[in-house]
């Protein structure tokens, strides 16, 4: 497993047109599998667009504890990225204006970010429905200065998704690190222990599932209740809702395809399971990506290759809802990764 | 033509037996799904039980897929051994339960 992420080892695909590139050419190049939009078209919903923005996610910077081999982010402790308090006030002003019912912080690590407790303070008066932060739970443990997260999100009503992606060691350490299973078991029961996934507490614990592996997520019910069903018997850990997720192939988790020659056969996988129904319903159509730098993208994926949105507002400081809606939504072949099977999104499956 | 009797990649285009035979084609792979629905036993159980069969068949195809099927349903690689054993069981068991037979035949023929 590497250490250090993409950018760090200077290896091409830290270069997003190159994975652009990789994901235009073989397979797809040669017409052995049909390009997205053309599939897209086939069921009638080319160009995709955007319907009424719900979602606005922030992602706080891509520094992160963590090296996981599937990381879209290509996020690690090397990254440096890092959203500034000034980009952060211009999110707070965009939240008022936009009108979204959710906000959803991500990263990295979000906590990792120094102005990371003063903006969930001031964005938690903006009147959002839904104030997501979007934790790797080992940041908890990691360092006494993040022990009493759970207590902080809990003061802010903050709804808490978390990565697990297995409910056993050994698949969650080989994909995510030596050490980090034991490590979430211990921020989970803090989180529990602060009224978090607890019956009536109203503190919503989500866990965020997704594949160790060359391989799609199964059904997301059935692995929600297998996965409620060992966290209580093995260790006594409650939680609300489980995500499926599919690994996009981008970034580290297309490194890993790639390496492991694994490739096309994932991504035929992914053409063969595409469903319309969950085109209808990809979250690029009510969401707005925003990277640490303040521009704007149709998803934290297209955030990953470079494609901010298609529109002459393409930054915070311009930000305009009414030519925002009116825009194209940005796709390439890695978005038969949201639309395969039950589909997959930050909410898991959207079908 | 190729040079083994195993492709891979023949997996993907097994649907394709149904363009030889459209009703019979179609009519096989509605049953097929039907008996993987969830019923009195679980998606899962019967993934198991088709890996397991899966080796008793010895077939290639139906290995990958059902192990792939696993990984995704969160089967894990105890529980895949575990059954490929009972099948080699059964298998070892009905080989040498026609010890008996032979035995018979062996005491049948002897003075």
């Amino acid at each position: 497993m590497h250490t250090k992420s993409l950018q760090a080892r200077k290896n091409l695909l830290s270069n997003p047109k190159e994975q652009l590139k990789y994901l235009s050419n073989g397979i797809f190049g040669d017409g052995e599998l049909p390009l997205f939009k053309e599939k897209v078209a086939t069921t009638g919903t080319f160009p995709l667009k955007p319907k009424k923005l719900e979602i606005l996610q922030l992602n706080l910077g891509y520094m992160c504890n963590q090296v996981c081999s599937h990381c879209h982010v290509d996020a690690g402790p090397d990254r440096k990225e890092i959203m500034t308090r000034e980009t952060m006030r211009l999110c707070l002003n965009v939240i008022r204006k936009s009108g979204a019912h959710t906000l959803d912080l991500t990263g990295g690590a979000p906590e990792m970010n120094p102005d990371f407790r003063w903006f969930v303070e001031e964005a938690s008066k903006a009147g959002i429905k839904d104030f997501i932060v979007r934790s790797n739970l080992t940041i908890i443990v990691a360092n006494k200065k993040y022990h009493d997260l759970p207590e902080f999100f809990r003061k802010h009503n903050v709804h808490v998704v978390s990565s697990l992606p297995f409910y056993k060691k050994e698949k969650t350490d080989r994909q995510r690190g030596d050490g980090v299973f034991d490590k979430s078991i211990q921020a989970l029961k803090m989180l529990n222990a602060a009224g978090y996934g607890k019956m009536n507490s109203g503190l919503k614990l989500d866990l965020v599932y997704n594949p160790a592996g060359a391989f799609l997520p199964a059904n997301q019910q059935a692995l929600e209740r297998d996965f409620k069903k060992a966290l209580k018997e093995d260790f006594d850990i409650e939680f609300n809702e489980l995500f499926c997720i599919t690994n996009l192939p981008i970034s580290r988790f297309l490194e890993y395809l790639i390496a492991s020659e694994n490739y096309e056969d994932y991504m035929t996988a992914l053409v063969e399971a595409y469903n319309p129904a969950a085109v209808e319903n990809v979250m690029c159509k009510n969401t707005l990506s925003v990277s640490w730098d303040g521009w704007l993208y149709d998803c934290d994926f297209n955030q990953m290759l470079g494609l901010k949105v298609n529109s002459k507002v393409q930054h915070l400081k311009d930000f305009e809802p009414e030519m925002l809606q009116d825009r194209e939504i940005c796709i390439s072949q890695h978005c038969y990764g949201c639309t395969a099977g039950a589909g997959s999104s930050c909410q898991g499956s959207v079908t | 033509m190729s040079k083994t009797y195993y492709d891979p990649a023949d997996l993907k285009k097994f649907g394709s037996i149904s363009e030889w035979d459209e009703e019979l084609g179609s009519k096989f792979f509605e049953y097929y799904n039907s008996v993987f629905e969830e019923g009195a036993l679980t998606a899962r159980e019967k993934s198991l039980i088709a890996l397991a069969v899966s080796h008793v068949v010895q077939c290639p195809y139906c290995i990958d897929a059902y192990t792939k099927d696993g990984l995704q349903r969160g089967i894990e690689k105890e529980e895949m051994m575990e059954a490929i054993h009972v099948g080699a069981a059964i298998k070892g068991g009905a080989t040498l339960v026609h010890g008996v037979q032979m035995m018979n035949k062996y005491n049948k023929l002897s003075m």
